[in-house]
């Protein structure tokens, strides 16, 4: 293995070492009793978390596509109310979406009428939709600019190739223009998921659990402070670290030469 | 040949074509006919409105006004000259294939998945015969052991031989080249005019816009000279390298020989 052989040289091994020896320290001279009773919330967090991020850069980045298409290409009447949309959530401080979102909307729905009494109640009464909701439209802003300018971007060339062969417009935008544009801000979508994850924490302040809102309740109940927060950076490095490899690896699936 | 000549439609009928850009008019009414199995170059200085006149013919471009027909059958156009029915525009380009002149494989896809993305998709061809034609078309250009490379990794004359190959999967009646050698490099050319040599040699319908003269004037059995948006002089090689009339021709082909 080469990646192993380039592991084992001496400075290498020196930071190794002490990284090891730290990790070390943490576990024998820090306090991690509290650990084993508040490890199924904070399992509970992480899934939180992770149906977060899921979920909103998945939807998001679907709403990003049509968005940052008509800002590209769009007659003036979508075209100008996309970009409207991503001047106003790129401008504007997410946490202050998420509070407009769950205290705005959150408090005119219940005052319509027969509404406590729907199926849907249950739901809206929840914080889950509001946070859902915020989050991705945060990515649809911020990925819908990116699509713009990646969809404009795309060798005219390539896209005229589909069309003299006669594909039909649809099949074009699916298999040939959106991949390429894709292809292209691959490293920059991977950037922008990995600022999503830790923009999760902020739909803590409208009582979502998830794996940073669990650290503060441990704070708060145990007067242990410093431990949790590092327990919090481990999780968050490790999805981060996830999600950079896993563009990585679709980034490889087609080999280029710049 | 069927002797009743006739009945066989013309591969390519384009009468009148007008087309302009704004108010810059490129072409001021263009004709040409090409019979099955016609090779026709079209020569012209740059500017000369030769490439707008092949893109107008599968709509690339759309034309300002004038006719044009495919193997018999008319696009439909607009008073504005803009296609009728996207269908039938979608349906006459899976006939006729196109080379360009800077190759345009998608660069996402192997070269095999280029061969058979038309053929799969469009034409609805299926797969394993597409992938079986599209190894023997690459084997005839000499690239049957590229097929699992992406465009960029092969070079000029690789990627525009293999571009070919894509143009033959779908079985075209026509086949346009638009300069398919004007973004080689020199010692590149020869291969890519030897492929094009052999297809005109087994009968196929092109349409030719080219630089190459002595290449035009050997693989051609139609030249048509372009200057200025308008056909200045047409005929057989011979008549058109060996006898030009016009002065505007004999000063082109001075300057380009």
């Amino acid at each position: 293995m080469n990646s192993l052989r380039s592991l084992l040289v001496p400075h290498r091994i020196v930071m190794m070492v002490l990284f090891a020896a730290f990790v070390l320290w943490c576990a024998l001279s820090m306090r991690w009793d509290w650990l084993p009773k508040y490890l199924p919330l904070a399992i509970e967090g992480i899934g939180n978390t992770l149906l977060l991020l899921a979920v909103s850069l998945v939807v998001g980045f679907l709403l990003a596509v049509p968005i940052g298409f008509a800002q590209a290409f769009g007659p003036f009447y979508l075209a100008w109310p996309a970009r409207i949309f991503c001047t106003v959530i790129r401008g504007t401080p997410l946490l202050l979406q998420i509070w407009l979102i769950y205290y705005g909307l959150g408090s005119l729905f219940p005052q319509i009428e027969g509404i406590r009494d729907s199926v849907f109640w249950p739901y809206l009464r929840s914080a889950w939709p509001y946070a859902f909701v915020a989050l991705t439209l945060s990515v649809a802003g911020y990925e819908g600019e990116v699509m713009r300018g990646a969809l404009k971007g795309v060798n005219r060339g390539q896209l005229e190739a589909a069309r003299a062969f006669g594909m039909p417009r649809f099949m074009l935008f699916r298999r040939v223009w959106l991949p390429l544009a894709i292809r292209d801000v691959l490293p920059t979508l991977g950037g922008e998921a990995v600022l999503q994850l830790k923009a999760t924490p902020l739909v803590a302040t409208i009582t979502i659990v998830e794996i940073y809102s669990v650290a503060s309740r441990v704070r708060q109940d145990t007067f242990i402070v410093y431990e949790p927060l590092l327990l919090l950076a481990v999780v968050y490095m490790i999805i981060a670290a996830i999600l950079s490899s896993a563009f990585k690896f679709v980034e490889n699936q087609v080999p280029s030469r710049r | 040949m069927v002797s009743d000549g006739a009945a066989v439609p013309k591969a390519i009928m384009v009468n009148d074509l007008h087309k302009s850009f704004g108010t810059l008019e490129v072409l001021k009414g263009v004709s040409l006919v090409a019979e099955k199995g016609d090779v026709v170059a079209i020569i012209g200085g740059s500017g000369s409105g030769k490439s707008t006149m092949l893109r107008c013919i599968n709509f690339l471009e759309t034309p300002s006004s004038g006719e044009i027909s495919i193997t018999g059958e008319v696009i439909e156009m607009k008073p504005d000259g803009s296609p009728h029915n996207q269908k039938q525009i979608e349906k006459m380009r899976s006939r006729v294939a196109m080379v360009f002149q800077s190759f345009n494989l998608w660069s996402h896809r192997t070269i095999l998945e280029n061969m058979i993305e038309v053929p799969v998709h469009v034409l609805k061809v299926p797969k394993a015969e597409a992938i079986a034609k599209a190894r023997e078309l690459l084997a005839r250009v000499g690239l049957a052991d590229k097929e699992d490379s992406y465009p960029a990794f092969l070079s000029g004359g690789q990627q525009q031989r293999a571009a070919i190959a894509r143009a033959l999967a779908v079985d075209p009646e026509v086949m346009l080249f638009d300069e398919p050698t004007s973004a080689l490099d020199p010692e590149l050319v020869g291969e890519v005019l030897g492929v094009i040599r052999d297809l005109a040699a087994e009968g196929r319908t092109m349409i030719l816009v080219t630089h190459e003269m002595k290449f035009a004037r050997e693989v051609a059995n139609k030249i048509v000279y372009l200057y200025e948006g308008r056909i200045e002089e047409h005929g057989t090689p011979a008549e058109i390298f060996g006898a030009p009339k016009s002065e505007r021709l004999k000063q082109f082909l001075q300057s380009v020989t």
